[in-house]
């Protein structure tokens, strides 16, 4: 078995630095390894958007990046979106339009919610579809989902 | 593409007022939740926990012949391999099919089904010595729908399976389980009556649960013996049941801790890892967890069948149905208990029938062990018998929700199966769809289609426990044993709330394990707000109880004066004599002590649920891609306690019944085996799929629950299937029969008309 290798990383603001092996994919260096259990794992083949984080500047599956690929990286996952004890708006529109029922795919939606609110600020209902197309979720039938973003976006333009 | 709305989304039709329920607070474990703090099944960490990985079949129907495990024991940080040889052996019927779907021991009865597991120092090396276990194989032929596994010269699953032929066994092995019957009136004679007469037939493909957290269990059996269990499951104490049958100790010997659980819709009551994991620890003496793949899901876990119907309806031309026959077959996968009792108690259920008969056959095939989905057997007979009542309607030229109502089923009407039902709201149901702006807007295009459809589900009551705490600063605490898997924690905790007249914030729930509470059933059978909440309910009014009797004595009054009113106890004896809920629980130490109330009910005064929906399509000609352009779900909650998480459920169902119609389907090849094993193959909604999903919540109290409520989770996803399908006939004006309505069936259907 090949060694483990050295990886000098950013993640939610904090330089972070961890040993993997070359096999292991982000998403199991942030769990397994980081300990950082908030992202979670629906597919492990990029088609469920539950391991979503970003990276610079850009969301991924984390499922589909390897743990070397985050050398020298910015990385923001779910445990980076609060303001320490603040919510972010968009976490609060979540809570607060009932957009989440089990919860699991919630993380992934907030990563890239976040994402694309920070680009496109005032989005329509169609591009909010789009742009969360690769989140699944099971349960809500994704009505909440679009309005929590809908308001988010109204909130933070406000703020 | 979206519809402009002049109207509400989201409506509630409601019937009294209070002051926690039916509002819509914040939930108690939101926060966790989009912190990414929440604990599912596979965040779970414990010092030492050993990694697993289990073996499965790659045929879909073989005898085992032998397993040699010697080599991936061999291999570095390998800890323990099992097989079913491990477990306790003996028993017969149910607990042998059990344990063997847990792990097989003779048969191999679907790609997929588990043949032995290991524990290692991490999950890769666990991957790698399951590739190093030898299976020696004999591969048998298999059988893997409903229709074929039902004819005389089948392969043969299990040599010991007789038909139960209306409760007489057969003596010749079988892949029919059973065959039922359920009959009223003379439907011969009905059928002469009619007018109009239309038989059709219909199938269904086997489709997942699909929820987004894979199964995940750790199991630890401890150096004391007992075995202690942190999974995520709809049920602690079913998990806990079912572990101490298959491992043949007693249930108080098994802790089982629940975690946050990702979505089950009844894919989660059934144990797969959860033995398996204990069988590991068992042998190692360490924590071993064991994490499931997207693939072992849609393999190896329960999805629900594949389906068979054939629908006769009889009508006179004044709308009356005269007689009806439902014949359902469904198949139970590889062990018997398939949903086609409960399918057959639904199928007739929203109509009033003088005559009516319902067959169902229950049918074994190579497949993974069905799992109950969320109103399981229901959406299959709704898809059949709800576009045969369309045709039907159209036949004699009646408005399809009239046709309905002249028929519909209602308080005092005596179900095909027997019992009779108490007040429903499915003609309040059928109301609010016919008077909805959605029914009376215009359709514009010439490939546009509006369809509608509604379904029952019978929900159920069974065991309930709750233990509620006060605290001196006169919050209480609330436990509860009822995994939360959308939101019953705050539709629990409401329920308490409101018989303390305490702010819906000052009660706080918690979802405890099997040592913590008193039994409570899973968390399926849409039971959870109503029978745990009738848990919370009486366990609060224990708690009134008591603090009443506590300012009676401190007060030197007759409990009979006092009274609580907004969080304020008062005594009618004397109005100087008044404290708040929070003063007397400050004093509770030095008045006598701390005050717990508990419950522990198993309600019967179950209310049934009714579900419609009306739905507009876009089909394009050309390719046969369904657009859904406008939905909406009309659905009797009898109370809709937090109104939010019922609309959840409501849109949620309707998405896996969009998904199911349009969709979603196992691919199975020559061999037996699932060809699209993976959620890009298999295709669920995504948010681009979609409209929004509009909602009205019809409150019909049910009178066997103090707040009326009944159970929302299951009906929303039965009337969906046969909407769509009325919607798109509608559209291009012919029937798709089977199930999915892809675009290459309905670009068929369309060359075909
Ligand atoms: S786990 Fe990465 S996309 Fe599903
Ligand atoms: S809330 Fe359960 S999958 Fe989205």
């Amino acid at each position: 078995m090949p060694g483990k290798t050295y990886v000098q990383t950013n993640i939610n603001g904090e330089h972070v630095d961890f040993l993997c092996e070359p096999r292991q994919s982000l998403l199991e260096c942030l769990r397994d390894v980081i300990g950082l259990t908030g992202t979670k794992e629906g597919c492990n083949d990029g088609n469920c958007g539950a391991c979503t984080v970003e990276m610079d500047g850009r969301i991924v599956t984390s499922c589909l990046v390897l743990g070397v690929e985050a050398e020298g990286k910015e990385i923001t996952t779910i445990e980076g979106i609060a303001d320490g004890s603040t919510l972010h708006p968009i976490q609060q529109s979540f809570l607060e339009n009932a957009a989440l029922q089990c919860g699991i795919c919630t993380p992934g939606f907030i990563v890239a919610s976040k994402s694309l609110l920070d680009q496109n600020p005032d989005p329509t209902e169609h591009e909010i579809r789009f742009w969360l197309a690769n989140n699944l979720c099971r349960c809500t039938g994704y009505d909440k989902i679009i309005r929590a973003v809908q308001d988010a976006a109204v909130k933070m333009q406000e703020a | 593409m979206a519809t402009t709305r002049d109207y509400e989304p989201n409506v509630v039709l409601s019937n009294q007022d209070y002051n926690v329920v039916g509002t819509r607070p914040l939930r108690p474990d939101g926060a966790d939740k989009v912190t990414g703090r929440a604990l599912y099944g596979a965040d779970f960490a414990a010092a030492g926990l050993l990694s697993g990985s289990v073996l499965r079949s790659p045929h879909a129907h073989a005898r085992i012949k032998s397993i040699d495990t010697s080599k991936a024991e061999a291999l570095d940080g390998v800890r323990a391999v099992v097989t079913s040889a491990d477990f306790p052996q003996g028993g017969e019927g149910p607990v042998v099919w059990q344990r063997d779907n847990v792990l097989a021991s003779d048969k191999a009865l679907y790609r997929g089904h588990a043949i032995a597991a290991v524990a290692a120092a991490s999950p890769h090396i666990a991957e790698e010595a399951v590739s190093l276990i030898d299976v020696d194989y004999e591969v048998l032929t298999p059988v893997t729908d409903v229709q074929s596994s039902m004819k005389g010269d089948a392969p043969i699953l299990h040599d010991s399976l007789m038909t139960d032929e209306l409760g007489e066994k057969a003596d010749k092995a079988s892949n029919v389980a059973s065959h039922f019957q359920h009959v009223k009136g003379d439907v011969k004679a009905g059928f002469k009556e009619a007018d109009v007469v239309i038989e059709r037939e219909f199938t269904t493909k086997t489709v997942h649960q699909g929820y987004i957290e894979p199964q995940a269990a750790t199991a630890l059996w401890n150096n004391d013996g007992r075995l202690h269990i942190w999974c995520s499951t709809q049920g602690s104490f079913a998990a806990r049941d079912a572990c101490a049958k298959i491992l043949d100790i007693p249930v108080s010997q098994i802790r089982v801790v629940p975690l946050e659980i990702g979505g089950g819709f009844g894919g989660k009551i059934d144990v797969y890892l959860e033995p398996v994991a204990a069988l590991l620890s068992k042998k190692t003496g360490t924590p071993v967890k064991l994490v499931m793949s997207r693939a072992d899901v849609l393999q190896g876990t329960g999805p629900t069948p594949g389906s068979y119907a054939k629908i006769k309806i009889g009508a006179k031309k004044d709308g009356t149905i005269t007689a009806a026959h439902a014949y359902l077959a469904m198949e139970a996968g590889a062990y018997p208990g398939s949903p086609v009792g409960a399918g057959a108690m639904c199928v007739l259920a929203p109509y009033d029938l003088e005559n009516a008969l319902v067959d169902g056959y229950d049918v074994v095939v190579n497949k993974p062990k069905t799992a109950a989905y969320r109103a399981p057997g229901a959406p299959n007979a709704a898809f059949a018998g709800e576009q045969v009542i369309d045709e039907v309607a159209k036949a004699i030229g009646m408005d399809p929700i009239d046709f309905r109502m002249k028929n519909a089923a209602k308080e005092g009407t005596r179900q095909v199966h027997g019992p009779t039902f108490p007040r429903v709201g499915y003609e309040e149901v059928l109301e609010a769809m016919k008077s909805h702006p959605h029914y009376n807007a215009p359709l514009d295009g010439p490939n546009q289609g509006r369809g509608v459809a509604v379904g029952f589900w019978f929900n159920i009551g069974f065991d309930s426990a709750c233990n509620i705490a006060v605290n001196a600063d006169g919050t209480v605490t609330l436990q509860e044993g009822s995994t939360d898997i959308g939101g019953t924690r705050a539709s629990i905790a409401m329920q308490a709330a409101e018989v303390l007249t305490l702010p819906y914030e000052k009660v706080h729930p918690t979802v405890v394990d099997t040592d913590t509470i008193g039994f409570t059933a899973v968390t399926g059978g849409s039971r959870t707000t109503f029978a745990t909440g009738w848990a919370a309910y009486e366990a609060a009014q224990d708690v009134r109880t008591k603090m009443i009797d506590r300012a009676a004595q401190i007060w030197e009054v007759d409990a009979d004066t006092v009274e609580l009113e907004d969080a304020v106890f008062k005594s009618k004896s004397d109005p100087e004599l008044s404290m708040t809920f929070a003063e007397l629980a400050g004093q509770l130490g030095r008045s006598g002590g701390g005050i717990t109330g508990t419950a522990a009910v198993s309600p019967s005064g179950v209310g049934g649920a009714f579900a419609g929906n009306i739905v507009d399509v876009e089909v394009d000609p050309e390719t046969g891609k369904t657009e859904i352009l406008r939905f909406t779900v009309v659905q009797d909650a009898g109370k809709a306690i937090h109104p939010s998480y019922v609309e959840g459920q409501m849109q949620g169902g309707a998405v896996q019944g969009i998904g199911w119609a349009l969709n979603e389907e196992y691919y199975m090849s020559d061999s037996g085996t699932m060809d699209n094993v993976s959620l890009l193959d298999y295709r669920m909604p995504t948010s681009l799929d979609l409209p929004m999903i509009d909602t009205v919540i019809v409150e019909v109290a049910n009178p066997g629950h103090p707040y009326g409520v009944r159970g929302v989770g299951e009906a929303p996803i039965i009337p969906p299937t046969p909407a769509i399908a009325n919607a798109i006939e509608n559209a291009i004006g012919t029937r798709l029969f089977a199930l999915p309505m892809n675009p290459a069936a309905v670009a068929k259907a369309v060359m075909d008309k």
